[in-house]
C-alpha cells in the first residue's frame, strides 16, 4: 500500500508536468492564431477595440497573459467569456460537462461491455457461423466513421423508420442514436481483440488445469479466462478513450447536443481565449485522468504489475 | 486388491485438415488401489492422449474417443456426459500438468486456486476450506502457509509451484491422480524433491498414480508396473523388474540402450529412424521399419498379445513359437 501511494503520488506530479505541457503548447498555438475575437465586429472603432482588448488584458505583454492564464487555471476561475455575454467559462463547462460526460461514460459502457461479450462469443465459437458474422460486422465498424455511421442511422432510424429521435439530448431515446454512432468503432476494436487474446488464453495450461478441477464452463470463462485476456483490452482503453472523447465533438454537432464539445469548436472559430483555454484544460485533465485510472486498474487486474518499480528490477 | 480403473480397447481419434489421426488405437490396461502405474513412450506415441481420454479432456472437436470403454470405479466414464464428468474431475480424478510454470493462473492466488476446487464440489465453509488448503499446503511441503496463500504464482519458484499444482489436485482427496510429464520441466534436484513427494503422499493417502512420462529413471524411482506405448497401442506391460530386467520387445529393449548409465562401457544405442505417421498408421507392428529384428510376418499382421509371466505380456511375433524356432535355427546356421 505504502508502495502505491508512492506510485500515485509520483504519477500526479507527471499528470500536473504534462498538464503544463499541455497549457503552454495550447496558448503558443492560441496566440498564433491570426485575428482576435473582436476582428468579425464591424461596428467597432479602433477605441471601442482597444478598451476592449484592455478589459481582456489581451494589450499585454504575451508573458504577462500566459501568467494570468496560469494564475486562471491554477485558481480554476477562468474568467468570463468574450463572446457569450455574462456568462464565465466555468458557467459554460458546468453546463456541458455533464452531458458530455454523460454521453462519453454511456458510450464506453456500451463499447467495453457489449465489446468484451461479442468478443468472447466470437472466441468460444472459433471458426463457427457467429465467429465470422461477428468479426465481419466488427471489421466494418471498424472502418465506418462515426460522423459517416452518424448521418445514416439518422437517415434509416429517425427519418425512414422513425423508432428514435433525430437529435438533442433529452430522453434515453434521445441517447440511442449518438451514442451508437459514437460507442460502434471501439466496440469493434474491443471485440477484436479480445477474441484474439481470449483465443490464445484458452489454449494455456492453467485452462485445461481450470477445467481438470472440475469447474463449470462459466467458471472456467470468467473466472480463470476472461480476466487474463482483458490485459491488452485494458492497455488499449487509454487511446479508446481519447477517441471517444475528440468523438463526442463531432458527435455533438451532428446530433445537436449541448455538451462541452459545442463550446470547444466554437470558441476556437470565434477566438474566445479564455473558453479555448477553459475547455482544453478540461478536457487535457479529464483524459489524463482517465489514462491514470486505466494504469490503477491494469495493476489490479494482474499482480505481476508492481506499481512502485520500473521493470526489470 | 480393489481394481480402481479398466481401460479396454480404448481408441481415440482427432479430425483434422489434413485427415484423421488415430493417436490412441486400441488400449488395454488396468489400475488398482494404490497403484503406481507409469506410461512411457516417446513423444506423440499417445500417452497423454490416454490421459486425458481418462480425464475426458479431449478437446472435442477435433478430437475423439471413438471405441472403448473406461471404467472407474464401475462406472464407464466414456460414456459419461460432460455434466457428470465435473462431479469427477477434481474430485475424484486429477491431474497434474507438465509445466508448473504454465499450470497456475497468473492472475489468481494460491489459495484461490487451492480452494477453488473444493468450494465447487463440497459444501463447505469458507474457514474450513482455509484449513484444509494450508493442511495441503503443509502435506506437500510450503512453509508459512498461511501467508503464502495470499500470494501470486509469480512469487514462487518452479519447484515451489510444481508442489502447489500438486496440491491443488490432492485437495479433494481423490482417488486417482493422473501426473503427466509431472518432471520433466524441472531440475533433477528438485525432480527428486517431487518424486519423494509423491511417495510419501501416496503412503499417506493410498491415492492411486498414473505416471505419464518419457523419463526412465523417474520410472525406475516409483512405479510398480509400466506399460510402454508406441504408435498409439501398448506394445509391453509388466512390472518394474519384468521391463527392466528381462524387457522382451526390440522396442523397450532400444529404450533402455538408450538410457544413460552410470556403469557403462559402451556407447549409448539410439533407436534409428521415427515413428509412424499416425495419418494412416501400419497394418502390422508399427516398430517394423525400425526393429533390428524385423520379420516378413512383422509389417503385414499385428501381433497377438504373448504372456510371458503372470504380470508381463508383449505383442511381439518374436515371442511366437514359430519365431522362436526360426531364430534357433539361424542361430544354428551361423
Amino acid at each position: 500500500m505504502k508502495h502505491m501511494l508512492k506510485y500515485i503520488l509520483k504519477r500526479l506530479l507527471i499528470m500536473i508536468i504534462t498538464l503544463w505541457v499541455i497549457i503552454t503548447l495550447t496558448f503558443i498555438l492560441m496566440i498564433n492564431i491570426p485575428g482576435s475575437p473582436f476582428n468579425s465586429d464591424q461596428s467597432s472603432n479602433a477605441t471601442v477595440q482597444a478598451n476592449l482588448e484592455a478589459h481582456y488584458n489581451l494589450d499585454q505583454p504575451y508573458y504577462i497573459q500566459y501568467l494570468l492564464y496560469i494564475k486562471s487555471i491554477v485558481t480554476f476561475d477562468f474568467g468570463p467569456s468574450i463572446k457569450q455575454p455574462n456568462q464565465t467559462v466555468n458557467d459554460l463547462l458546468s453546463r456541458g460537462f455533464p452531458i458530455s460526460f454523460e454521453l462519453g461514460i454511456i458510450t464506453i459502457a456500451v463499447a467495453v461491455v457489449s465489446g468484451i461479450l461479442v468478443g468472447i462469443i466470437a472466441a468460444l465459437r472459433h471458426n463457427g457461423f457467429l465467429d465470422y458474422l461477428t468479426m465481419g460486422i466488427a471489421v466494418l465498424g471498424i472502418s465506418i466513421p462515426n460522423f459517416i455511421l452518424a448521418t445514416l442511422l439518422i437517415q434509416q432510424l429517425a427519418v425512414n423508420l422513425e423508432i428514435f429521435p433525430t437529435a438533442t439530448w433529452r430522453s434515453p431515446a434521445h441517447m440511442v442514436l449518438p451514442v451508437l454512432a459514437l460507442a460502434t468503432g471501439p466496440m469493434a476494436i474491443i471485440a477484436r481483440l479480445t477474441r484474439s487474446t481470449m483465443l490464445e488464453v484458452l489454449t494455456q495450461d492453467y485452462i485445461k488445469m481450470a477445467r481438470a478441477k472440475g469447474l463449470s464452463p462459466w467458471k472456467v470463462i470468467f473466472k480463470h479466462a476472461l480476466r487474463n485476456a482483458l490485459m491488452p483490452v485494458v492497455t488499449i482503453m487509454g487511446t479508446l478513450f481519447a477517441g471517444i472523447l475528440t468523438g463526442t465533438f463531432v458527435i455533438e454537432q451532428i446530433f445537436a447536443i449541448p455538451g462541452m464539445g459545442r463550446y470547444f469548436v466554437e470558441s476556437i472559430n470565434q477566438r474566445d481565449y479564455p473558453v479555448i483555454m477553459g475547455t482544453t484544460v478540461f478536457y487535457s485533465a479529464f483524459l489524463i485522468i482517465m489514462l491514470f485510472i486505466v494504469d490503477i486498474v491494469y495493476g489490479i487486474l494482474d499482480p505481476r504489475i508492481k506499481m512502485h518499480q520500473k521493470g526489470g528490477k | 486388491m480393489e481394481r480402481i480403473l479398466e481401460v479396454n480397447d480404448l481408441h481415440v481419434t482427432f479430425t483434422t485438415y489434413g485427415g484423421t489421426v488415430q493417436a490412441v488405437r486400441g488400449v488395454n490396461f488396468h489400475l488398482d488401489k494404490g497403484e503406481t502405474l507409469a506410461i512411457v513412450g516417446e513423444s506423440g506415441c499417445g500417452k497423454s492422449v490416454t490421459s486425458n481420454a481418462i480425464m475426458r479432456l479431449i478437446p472435442d472437436p477435433p478430437g475423439k474417443i471413438t471405441k472403448g470403454s473406461i471404467i472407474f470405479k464401475g462406472q464407464d466414464l466414456a460414456a459419461y456426459s460432460e455434466k457428470k464428468m465435473r462431479a469427477i474431475r477434481g474430485v475424484d480424478i486429477s491431474m497434474i500438468f507438465q509445466d508448473p510454470m504454465t499450470a497456475l493462473n497468473p492472475t489468481l492466488t494460491i489459495g484461490t486456486q487451492l480452494m477453488e476446487g473444493l468450494k465447487e464440489h463440497k459444501k463447505i465453509t469458507g474457514t474450513q476450506a482455509k484449513q484444509k488448503a494450508i493442511e495441503m499446503m503443509d502435506l506437500v511441503g510450503i512453509p508459512n502457509p498461511e501467508e503464502r496463500l495470499k500470494q501470486y504464482p509469480h512469487q514462487f519458484s518452479g519447484g515451489m509451484r510444481q508442489r502447489i499444482v500438486i496440491a491443488i489436485a490432492l485437495i479433494c482427496d481423490p482417488d486417482l491422480l493422473i501426473a503427466d510429464e509431472p518432471t520433466t520441466a524441472l531440475d533433477v534436484t528438485i525432480q527428486a524433491q517431487i518424486l519423494e513427494l509423491f511417495s510419501t503422499i501416496q503412503q499417506r493417502t493410498g491415492v492411486s498414480i498414473i505416471l505419464i512420462t518419457h523419463d526412465l529413471g523417474v520410472v525406475a524411482k516409483i512405479a510398480d508396473r509400466i506399460i510402454v506405448m508406441y504408435a498409439g497401442k501398448i506394445i509391453e506391460s509388466g512390472s518394474k523388474r519384468d521391463i527392466f530386467y528381462r524387457p522382451e520387445h526390440p522396442y523397450t529393449q532400444g529404450l533402455l540402450n538408450s538410457v544413460p548409465r552410470l556403469d557403462a562401457k559402451e556407447e549409448l544405442k539410439p533407436i534409428a529412424g521415427t515413428p509412424p505417421d499416425l495419418f494412416s498408421p501400419p497394418k502390422g507392428c508399427p516398430f517394423t521399419a525400425r526393429c533390428p529384428f524385423a520379420m516378413e510376418v512383422c509389417d503385414k499382421v499385428y501381433p497377438v498379445s504373448n504372456r510371458v509371466s503372470d504380470s508381463h505380456q508383449v505383442d511381439c511375433w518374436l515371442q511366437d513359437e514359430r519365431a522362436k524356432q526360426l531364430i534357433a535355427a539361424e542361430v544354428l546356421q551361423t
